[in-house]
């Protein structure tokens, strides 16, 4: 065998291994993104796949108990159209960012009885230019203050 | 202010505008008088840009509130460092604070270099002119600072002043989160130079370990920021945002860790080519890859293509990179491509028992835990491409493939250093790793025997074990080796060893402070939690500590109000530590924030957070966290910069020849004198 050819193989050998971890690892962390909407149309399959849905929540729906919380998650906070009960059982706090009207992000998976089972959460505080200068204030987009990393939002992980 | 500082760019940006076609145009037809003003308008634009630096920060320490950023990111309450470091708070700041750390490392590069007649400097200035084009751009067009603050009067727009700002985040309010995003950006644009030298080689075709020599020292700085850069932020992450770890996987701590992946491979390749003249290709291909992937970094986190718990916002200003980095890639593809030719590799590897196969290696797990990490970060956007379904992999995809890959890393390091070039005999190869591997075993088996039976911790306990054995041969053996020739004590003896080869040594320090940091990550994997309800009196348990609660207090300020629980923290009967968790909550920015307390033993933290109050018994609800080992992801990061510190200090060879030139310089002054 050339020179050349013998470390081939192990490079192959390193690659094939490592995409093997990538494939289990995939497997193991893959969750669908989806809309309240699209989950609720998925019907009994949504109880199948790990999800991650974002809505935002809704106000005053929020009952804390330990650690766990449970609240409606509204995919339009202004219609009320499109909402989903979530409990969350995750072990980790829910993040101080994590209040009414507040843009949520959910992992976990449905149950039968049509609510879903969080053990992930990650929570964008709702924008923070609430009309402060004035009633038609013109502000940009941004949702927070921050440059380069974390801002708000205890990671969920 | 306003003005000067609107002015300032704009004056910037003509100057950049000149240097970039006075630099090429300069090098491209060789009349070096072009080039060197092209130079000089490098040092122009630096100015300009710090002009508009100053402006920024007197607006932000005068608390003008009609200019827009100002009053976005500051407050009148706000401390003075966190005014100054509000520059840095906000998008549109954060672009001109790069901007002013490019232009800066410009003017710095050009100073340096000053004295040198070739074509290579002007093609680098020329580079990281356009590199530095591109941000004035976004500064002045598409993310000015200087925006004045407008207010809409039934669809006419006025200027308007606000009373008081918004604030700084109060999550951003903290010493680590003031030096973090510089460092971050010293690293990140760092990369910019060894980019704009690879670039200049390409265009000049002077391929060989030339712009290497010159660039290493930029490269392994650039390195030590941006890794400090990102352990800062994993510390921030950790003490302030109480959710007991610091490190996410979430897409914007991706997007840092990617560059350094690949800035990693670039550092340990690059000795292969200064050594054995291989891997050319490899090489630039790594560098061209860490600059677009640190420009793509920003483009990810700005432009809201990936959701990530770091809110930015979604401006315009992802368009332009997105534009530029196109650019950027094409460009450097292109030259790649057509200069393969200069790019031979004049070796070829010879055996796994070299050190050429173990650098191989490193920069093969590298690349692969790059792209792993690029792939799962873009993972979302891709399938939503692919099949139309939008499918995020979480922690477990980076830990299944990342924690390997650590592993055989680590392993590595241990090996790597001490195999020879080409080819390693069996003899010796026994004779080196005969301890080393004993020690393996031995720290195997106790962690086997002390009831660990998860296979990763295990394996890296011992190959921690194993590598630190391999250094402390290499250093023993060394200092002795030198203490019988200059009999000196054996701690001089170490300094001497050091000091003769900081490049050496200065490494295996670096290595020692990867290994802690994994010893530090394996941590997790040990990682117990649970929670109590406590009201005066209260006791609960967790682990093997227990908690009484003394005191709630409500707490009031002109900055925040919340509430504190201060806790009894004991283990065995033994008092350790009180600890005040508190729960804050700021009305200028409307936001709520944990004050996470800890103790901290050689062996593990205890990390308390004060997490809600339960309204049905009216109890604090206190989340506890035993985390092991995480002092010695800290630690390692510090062994690391240490490390990477020694190995940036100059060599006294290249002391005694600068002053050698020096002397020879002086010595034909003195004779031209003599001669007029």
């Amino acid at each position: 065998m050339k020179k050349q050819h013998r470390f081939a193989v192990g490079i192959a050998v390193v690659l094939i291994a490592i995409g093997y971890f990538a494939f289990a690892g995939y497997n193991e962390g893959k969750a669908y993104y989806k809309t309240i909407e699209e989950v609720t149309a998925m019907g009994p399959k949504a109880e199948k796949q790990r999800l991650r849905v974002a809505g935002l929540v809704k106000e005053g729906t929020i009952e804390r108990d330990g650690t766990h919380v449970s609240f409606v998650l509204a995919q339009d906070v202004e219609t009320m159209q499109h909402t989903l009960r979530v409990h969350y059982v995750g072990s980790q706090p829910v993040p101080d960012t994590f209040k009414d009207r507040a843009e949520a992000v959910v992992e976990g998976k449905c149950l039968p009885d049509g609510t879903f089972e969080a053990d992930h959460i990650q929570a964008k505080c709702a924008s923070k230019y609430e009309a402060k200068y004035g009633p038609n204030a013109q502000h940009p987009n941004d949702m927070s203050s921050t440059g380069k990393p974390s801002d708000a939002a205890g990671g969920a992980y | 202010m306003i003005q000067i500082g609107n002015y300032a760019i704009a004056l910037a940006l003509t100057f950049c505008t000149y240097a970039l076609f006075a630099l090429f145009y300069g090098a491209k037809t060789g009349r070096r008088e072009i080039a060197k003003s092209g130079e000089r308008a490098v040092y122009a634009t630096f100015g300009f840009v710090v002009l508009a630096v100053a402006s920024l920060e007197v607006l932000l320490l005068r608390s003008d509130f009609s200019v827009e950023y100002v009053a976005e990111y500051s407050n009148r309450a706000l401390p003075f460092f966190y005014k100054v470091a509000a520059l840095w708070g906000g998008q549109k700041g954060s672009l001109l604070f790069w901007t002013l750390i490019l232009t800066g490392y410009a003017a710095w590069v050009a100073f340096r270099n000053r004295h040198y007649a070739g074509k290579l400097i002007p093609y680098t200035l020329g580079v990281m002119s356009i590199t530095a084009f591109f941000f004035l751009i976004m500064n002045k067009f598409a993310a000015n600072p200087f925006h004045r603050l407008m207010q809409d009067h039934g669809g006419v727009q006025h200027v308007f002043t606000a009373s008081d700002g918004q604030g700084l985040n109060p999550l951003l309010q903290h010493p680590a989160m003031v030096i973090h995003p510089p460092m971050l950006y010293l690293g990140y644009v760092g990369m910019v130079v060894p980019f704009a030298f690879c670039m200049a080689a390409l265009l000049t075709r002077e391929l060989g370990s030339g712009w290497i020599k010159l660039t290493r020292r930029w490269t392994l700085f650039a390195w030590l920021f941006l890794g400090t850069g990102i352990l800062l932020g994993g510390r921030w992450a950790y003490v302030e945002l109480g959710w007991g770890g610091y490190w996410a996987w979430d897409p914007v701590e991706n997007a840092s860790l990617m560059p350094w992946l690949t800035g990693t491979a670039f550092l340990h390749s690059v000795i292969v080519q200064e050594r054995r003249n291989m891997l050319k290709v490899w090489n630039v291909v790594l560098i061209l890859a860490t600059y677009l992937l640190a420009i793509f970094g920003t483009f990810l986190t700005r432009s809201g293509i990936v959701s990530s718990v770091h809110a930015f916002a979604q401006s315009s200003i992802g368009t332009y990179f997105a534009v530029f980095l196109g650019l950027a890639a094409a460009a450097s593809i292109y030259l790649v491509v057509t200069r393969l030719n200069f790019l031979r590799s004049d070796n070829q590897l010879d055996s796994y028992a070299s050190r050429e196969a173990s650098f191989l290696f490193n920069n093969l797990i590298l690349l692969a835990a790059c792209f792993a990490v690029l792939w799962g970060t873009l993972f979302p956007v891709i399938s939503e491409l692919i099949q139309n379904d939008k499918v995020t992999v979480g922690a477990p995809f980076f830990n299944k493939i990342n924690v390997p890959i650590g592993l055989f890393l680590l392993f590595l390091t241990g090996v790597g250093p001490l195999l020879a070039w080409r080819k390693t005999s069996f003899q010796s190869m026994k004779k080196i790793f005969f301890w080393p591997t004993i020690a393996g075993v031995a720290v195997a088996g106790a962690s086997l025997a002390f009831g660990i039976h998860s296979i990763y911790p295990v394996m890296s306990f011992a190959i921690a074990a194993f590598v630190l054995m391999t250094l402390i041969n290499e250093f023993s053996r060394a200092t002795r080796a030198r203490m019988r020739n200059t009999h000196e004590n054996p701690a001089s003896a170490l300094m001497g060893i050091v000091g003769t080869n900081k490049r050496r040594y200065g490494g295996y320090v670096a290595h020692l402070g990867f290994l802690l940091l994994l010893v530090g990550f394996t941590g997790q994997a040990f990682t117990t939690e649970g929670w109590g309800e406590a009201n005066v009196g209260d006791k609960f348990s967790i682990g093997k500590y227990d908690f009484q609660c003394m005191e709630i207090q409500n707490l009031k300020n002109d900055n925040y109000q919340g509430m504190s629980a201060t806790l009894a923290l004991s283990s065995h009967g033994r008092q350790l530590a009180l600890l005040s968790p508190e729960k804050r909550f700021y009305p200028a920015s409307q936001q709520t924030t944990s004050e996470v307390r800890m103790h901290h033993t050689p062996i593990e933290d205890v990390y308390v957070v004060f997490a809600n109050v339960k309204e049905a018994t009216n109890k604090a609800i206190i989340q506890v966290w035993i985390n092991p080992l995480v002092s010695y992801v800290w630690l390692g990061g510090y062994v690391l910069a240490i490390g990477t510190i020694i190995t940036l200090l100059p060599n006294r060879v290249e002391r005694k020849l600068k002053r050698r030139k020096k002397a020879v310089e002086e010595l034909l002054r003195e004779t031209e004198k003599v001669n007029v």
